[in-house]
């Protein structure tokens, strides 16, 4: 049991007060208001393009609401400078979509990054921590690569690697298991179960993969319309006869979803 | 009519828009190196590829214009019988103008593109965001060395364009249009004085600034796709050039003025 249920009434490590954003012409986030509690895993799930990946970047301020506030602990994070913000982003961690390594490092430069940038001067350390986290993502041996030879799927894993290193107290996990086989996806879940017992990391995933929403979240919230339509357990979740959430986890589309 | 207007109001308002942040990112740079340790390696890095890999761009660049020009100007001076004065107008022109604006052309296109590229590639593909996540403030990794490793490198390339102008000229003078090489060295030291190397490398200075400010600027605006690349990597050479050019006009006066 992990301990979101133990301290489900603390106050919430990640607040989202009525979070609006508007990219363009299109208001991709209506109000979003989500309580996100220390130790807990949180996955978010909702139609692609509705805005996910949006609000999982609200939550360490790499983009600023037009209204509402989003709350890390005691800070505002919409009250703060970018250069406020660096101390704060030290605690959390974020894997990107894609992957987002850095071109002009090779993969073990990628994964000490955080490392170095806490200022551990070890080299020896630093290498030893590196090819453990490669290791434990099933990348033994490959720091020597660089991020241009690797395919999708691995570079997927060297970023998991980079974000958790430095053990934040908030992992941010975007599409975690989307593009890698069956296999490997069950790897990253149990990584991202482990992750959280062990050193009692809060994560938010935001995925499409209901499997993998099963098997790690302890709560599930689903972004519909540009707000969150509901937070409740996975089994809740998952079994719910609710026609738009049934839609959404049995995959069903609409008559209309299928006209070009 | 009216769409015209609209046009040319869009790309005012743009001109504007794209001032305003290149100062601000020129005060966050500044900022950025009094409250931040340097970052060596990257200095080094960013040094070794806008500074030792243009020298042999610049070489040619600065040999061969001093060389035609020197030609140009023989055949003129040659039926006024003024040959030896080809020296110190090619010494002063090199040093004054062709060296460092020459000198900015052949860096916009090969530097200032390069950094627009890499930079709104690292935007596109989220790693200017990644950076963020990580704690790094982008414009202390990223644009720092580039500028300073620029302001460092661009008085030297400068340097470099208008020594080997002046050799090429000296040479393609004395040793194949045949002008008596003691008189046209001496006209060249008489009339070619420290202001004008000053000139030359003062310019180089501010030219490299505005070739790295509009760059990094482009970079860092760029929308996304892989056309937004394209976008900002020919807009950065082509505006870089174009301030370049305005700048040098107002720079002649003034440099002249005060030094």
């Amino acid at each position: 049991m992990s301990n979101a249920s133990l301290e489900s009434n603390a106050a919430p490590l990640v607040r989202l007060d009525g979070v609006e954003k508007k990219l363009g012409r299109q208001q991709v986030l209506r109000g979003v208001n989500l309580d996100i509690r220390r130790g807990e895993r949180m996955v978010i799930i909702g139609r692609s393009g509705g805005g996910k990946s949006v609000l999982l970047k609200h939550i360490i301020a790499l983009m600023q609401p037009d209204a509402g506030h989003v709350w890390f602990r005691d800070h505002d994070l919409a009250q703060l400078n970018e250069e406020q913000l660096v101390p704060i982003r030290k605690e959390t961690g974020m894997l990107f979509q894609n992957g987002a390594l850095f071109d002009s490092l090779s993969v073990g430069e990628n994964v000490a990054f955080p490392l170095r940038e806490k200022g551990d001067t070890n080299e020896k350390e630093i290498q030893a921590e590196v090819e453990r986290a490669l290791k434990i993502v099933d990348l033994p041996n490959q720091s020597h690569k660089w991020p241009s030879e690797l395919s999708g799927g691995m570079r997927k894993r060297v970023a998991l690697a980079r974000a958790a290193i430095a053990k934040p107290a908030l992992m941010l996990y975007d599409e975690p298991t989307s593009g890698l086989d069956p296999v490997v996806s069950d790897s990253i879940n149990k990584l991202m179960v482990r992750l959280g017992d062990e050193l009692q990391m809060t994560s938010v995933i935001v995925t499409h993969d209901m499997v993998s929403a099963r098997e790690v979240g302890d709560r599930i919230a689903m972004l519909y319309e540009g707000r969150i339509y509901c937070v409740d357990q996975p089994k809740v979740v998952l079994e719910s006869q609710d026609p738009i959430i049934k839609r959404f986890v049995n995959g069903i589309s609409d008559a209309s979803d299928a006209i070009f | 009519m009216t769409r015209y207007a609209q046009r040319t109001g869009a790309r005012f308002l743009g001109m504007l828009q794209m001032g305003g942040q290149i100062v601000f990112l020129l005060c966050d740079v500044i900022r950025c190196l009094f409250r931040y340790p340097i970052r060596f390696k990257l200095l080094v890095r960013q040094i070794d590829f806008i500074g030792a890999k243009s020298v042999p761009v610049v070489i040619i660049t600065g040999g061969f214009i001093g060389a035609v020009f020197a030609a140009q100007c023989e055949f003129q001076f040659r039926n006024l019988g003024m040959s030896s004065a080809v020296g110190p107008v090619v010494a002063i022109a090199m040093c004054r103008e062709l060296g460092p604006v020459l000198c900015a052309l052949m860096i916009a296109g090969r530097v200032g593109s390069a950094m627009a590229a890499e930079l709104a590639t690292m935007k596109i593909t989220e790693q200017i965001d990644a950076l963020r996540s990580l704690a790094v403030y982008p414009t202390e990794y990223l644009i720092v060395p580039r500028f300073l490793a620029m302001l460092i490198s661009m008085p030297i390339l400068v340097g470099l364009a208008i020594l080997c102008g002046v050799g090429a000229g000296y040479y393609v003078a004395v040793h194949v249009l045949e002008v008596p090489g003691v008189y046209y060295w001496n006209n060249t030291e008489k009339f070619t004085h420290d202001k004008d190397i000053w000139i030359g490398i003062v310019k180089g200075f501010f030219f490299g600034l505005i070739i790295l400010l509009v760059g990094c600027n482009k970079g860092l605006q760029a929308s996304e796709g892989a056309e937004g690349v394209g976008l900002a990597t020919t807009e950065s050479v082509v505006d870089a050039f174009i301030i370049v050019l305005i700048a040098n006009f107002f720079f002649t006066f003034l440099l002249n003025a005060i030094l």
